[in-house]
Formats: C-alpha cells, structure tokens, sequence
C-alpha cells in the first residue's frame, strides 16, 4: 500500500470506531461538563472567587478529562489483535501511532478545548483570557495526548493498568498543566501569555518528536509477553 | 537450492514458567511447502509462531530470519465490532494493500460473506467474524503464511475451501506453516512437524 495511504486509512478507522460509539465520544465531554458545574456549588457561587480560579480549574477537568480515555487508547487493539497485526506493518511504527494520537486530542482535547469558553463564560473567566485559554488548552492537550499514549503502551498488557498509568503519566503532566494554567492567569492580569504558549508550543514539539518512538518500543514490549 | 528460503529458524528453544517447551528447533519453510505444525495444549505452538512472524522478539534462544514479513492470523481475528467487513479490510491495520473494491467484494465473496459486506461486524455470528479475517488469505500478496488454528469456527464446508486455497498458495510458490488439531486433507504434500518431538 502507498504508505501515506495506509495512514490515512488508520485515521479513518479510528474515527470511524470513535464516532460509531457516542456514548464514549460524550464521556470526556460529560466528565468536563459535570465536574466544573460541581466547582460553584463547591467554592461559593461569588463572581470573584469563581474568576480567579477560573484558569486552574478549567486547565486541572481538562487534564483530567484527558487522562480519563487515554487508558483506553490502545487496550480494544490489544485485545482483539489488531495490535499484532499493526507491529507486523512494514511502516514504520513511529508514523503508525500518529492517526492513534490525532484522534485522541481530536475528541478528547481540541473539542473541550473549543468549548472550553462556554465553560469559561459560567466560571466568569474575563473574555480577555479565553483566546488563551482555548490556544493553550489545544497545544497542552496535544502534550498530554502524546505523554499518556506512552503510559498507555506500557500498560495495555496488564490487566489492571487504569490506576497504574495516572501514577505514571501524573508527574509529566505536571509541568503542562503549570505553564498552561500560568498562560490563562498571566492573560488574566494584563501580562503578555506568549512565553508560556510558545513553552507549551515546545514540548508538544519534543513530545511528538521523542513520544512515537516511546511509544513504538513501549507497544513491542507490551506485546511480547 | 534454487529457492530462498522464505522463513528460516535456527537453534530456537523457550522457557515458560520454569518448563522448557522445546529447544534446538530448527526450522525452514521452502516455497511450495505447508507445514502443519501438533502439539498439545500447552507444547507452545502460539509461543513458536509468535516468534517466527517476529511479534517475540526476546525471552528466546536462536535466530530467526525472515527476508519478508508474514501474513500473521492469530486466535484473536483483529476484527473490529463496530466496523463493516469491507471496512475492517480497506482499513486492516496490517498495512497490506487489499486492491480494489472488486477484489475485495471477490474475496469476502469466497469466504461465504456474499451480502453481508456492509453489516457492521458485531452483528455477526463468532464464525462469520472469523471468516472476514480469512478473506486476507485471498488478498494478500505476502507469500508467507503464519496461521494459528485457522479452522476454528469455521464449518466443514469452509474448512475444505481453506485447505484448497492453502494448496493453492503452495502450488503459486507461497509456504504456509499452521496449527491445528484437526489433520489435513489436501491434494498438496504436507510435512508434520511435531512440537512434543521436536522437544
């Protein structure tokens, strides 16, 4: 097969299998949805304490939203066997992970991402901060898409993964979520939130970079076994 | 020898949970051959191909060579539920190019699939799933075969359809190795390799 064409074909079957499967399209949505409904009822409904935190916690539910389906990234291929099949590809597994981490941050990070301002309108972040807030929600995504697909190719051959890959990835999405959040607040207070995106911006560079080979050696680990 | 070999394994020996399997198998498909791999539960006839179609690559003794990657048919049928069977083969994660829409229609045809193309596959019964991942055996050009227990589910009929269209393979200079615990009845000549003995 046209090697590009092979991509391509990986990308239509993961968003097709997504897609077909709404319930689990709507679940990081939901998740997002309900845990920042839960936030006023928590920390009082004043306009001015909501605003302040507003930046953490959009950044913190959409961290977790995002690690809550990372888990699942490759465990049905593994299960079934497509896994094995995708490690026999003469195509380089590095490429072959690509169309896998596009449609994760496409459901799981570009669209809370992009509604991300509704939200942020219910939390009364100032409109100034939402630009930022949806670039940098859309560059932390990618990182953390890339970051937890490498826990997860650890983990999809144990049984029990699911707590195991939030006590591995938690710490590398640490730093994400600093800068990320520091991008909303500094937009907040007036104060120019380039340098944290451009941050952002390179370490989704070294994630892509360095994360498909981690990823490729960690998915012929988990399979050999 | 004219022929290269097409799979070619030297000094092969595995341990699993302290209990040596076998050791020292030496093992070479020719093109033309169907080796029909026994052994009982458990003599490690999964663990063995596994290795030979390279998803092992360590935890073994010996070498194996491939000048070519295997078509790879494992217990599990790579077949996605919520997929169709033409879609679950235009967009098989092995890589392979599955021509056209016509040879695909042809090849889900002779697998017994003929007006169920666009059936999501979940709704399928456990033997028509399988046979949806045997429809690779009449599109892939890759001449050799790895298949772990290929009949499994499939009636009798769809048995001796597989086994005309191993001796085909052969007879086209393809090699097929299998497992089953069914024996073979083909026109084809079939060497038995015999994992308890090769031990």
């Amino acid at each position: 097969m046209a090697t590009s064409s092979f991509y391509g074909a990986l990308l239509r079957r993961q968003l097709a299998l997504a897609l077909r499967r709404p319930v689990q399209l709507l679940n990081p949505l939901l998740f997002f949805a309900v845990v920042i409904l839960l936030f006023p009822l928590g920390l009082g409904p004043a306009p001015d304490t909501l605003s302040n935190f507003a930046g953490g916690i959009l950044w913190i539910v959409a961290l977790l939203a995002n690690m809550l389906g990372v888990d699942s990234l490759f465990r049905g291929d593994f299960d079934d066997g497509s896994l094995d099949q995708l490690l026999l590809a003469e195509q380089p597994l590095y490429f072959v992970v690509l169309p896998y981490f596009f449609v994760h941050w496409l459901l799981n990070g570009a669209l809370l991402a992009l509604l991300a301002p509704l939200f942020a309108l219910m939390l009364g972040l100032p409109a100034r901060a939402t630009g930022v807030l949806v670039l940098s929600l859309l560059l932390g995504c990618g990182v953390m898409t890339v970051l937890g697909a490498i826990g997860a190719a650890l983990t999809v051959g144990l049984r029990r993964g699911g707590m195991l890959i939030v006590l591995l990835i938690t710490p590398f999405y640490v730093p994400v979520l600093i800068f990320g959040a520091a991008a909303v607040q500094a937009a907040v207070a007036h104060q120019p939130a380039g340098p944290y995106l451009a941050l952002l911006a390179a370490m989704l560079s070294l994630a892509l970079g360095l994360g498909p080979a981690a990823v490729a050696a960690a998915l012929r680990i988990s399979v050999d076994s | 020898m004219a022929d290269a070999a097409l799979l070619s394994a030297r000094g092969l020996g595995i341990e699993r949970a302290g209990r040596l399997l076998f050791s020292d198998l030496d093992l070479d498909l020719l093109p033309g051959e169907i080796v029909h791999l026994r052994g009982a539960n458990g003599a490690g006839k999964t663990t063995l191909l596994r290795i030979l179609a390279g998803l092992s690559r360590f935890g073994f003794e010996g070498k194996v060579s491939r000048p070519q990657p295997a078509l790879y048919l494992g217990h599990q049928s790579a077949v996605k539920p919520l997929l169709t069977p033409r879609e679950n083969l235009r967009w098989h994660p092995s890589g392979e190019q599955f021509g056209d829409a016509g040879a695909l229609e042809a090849a889900l045809d002779s697998v017994g699939l003929y007006g169920y193309e666009d059936t999501p596959a979940g709704q399928l019964s456990a033997g028509q799933q399988r046979r949806v991942d045997l429809a690779r055996l009449h599109l892939s050009e890759r001449p050799l075969w790895l298949l772990d227990e290929p009949f499994t589910a499939i009636d009798v009929q769809g048995v001796a359809r597989l086994q005309q269209r191993f001796a085909r393979h052969a007879a086209g200079g393809g090699a097929v190795l299998l497992t089953s615990h069914q024996s073979l009845d083909l026109d084809h000549g079939v060497r038995i390799v015999d994992l308890a003995l090769a031990a």
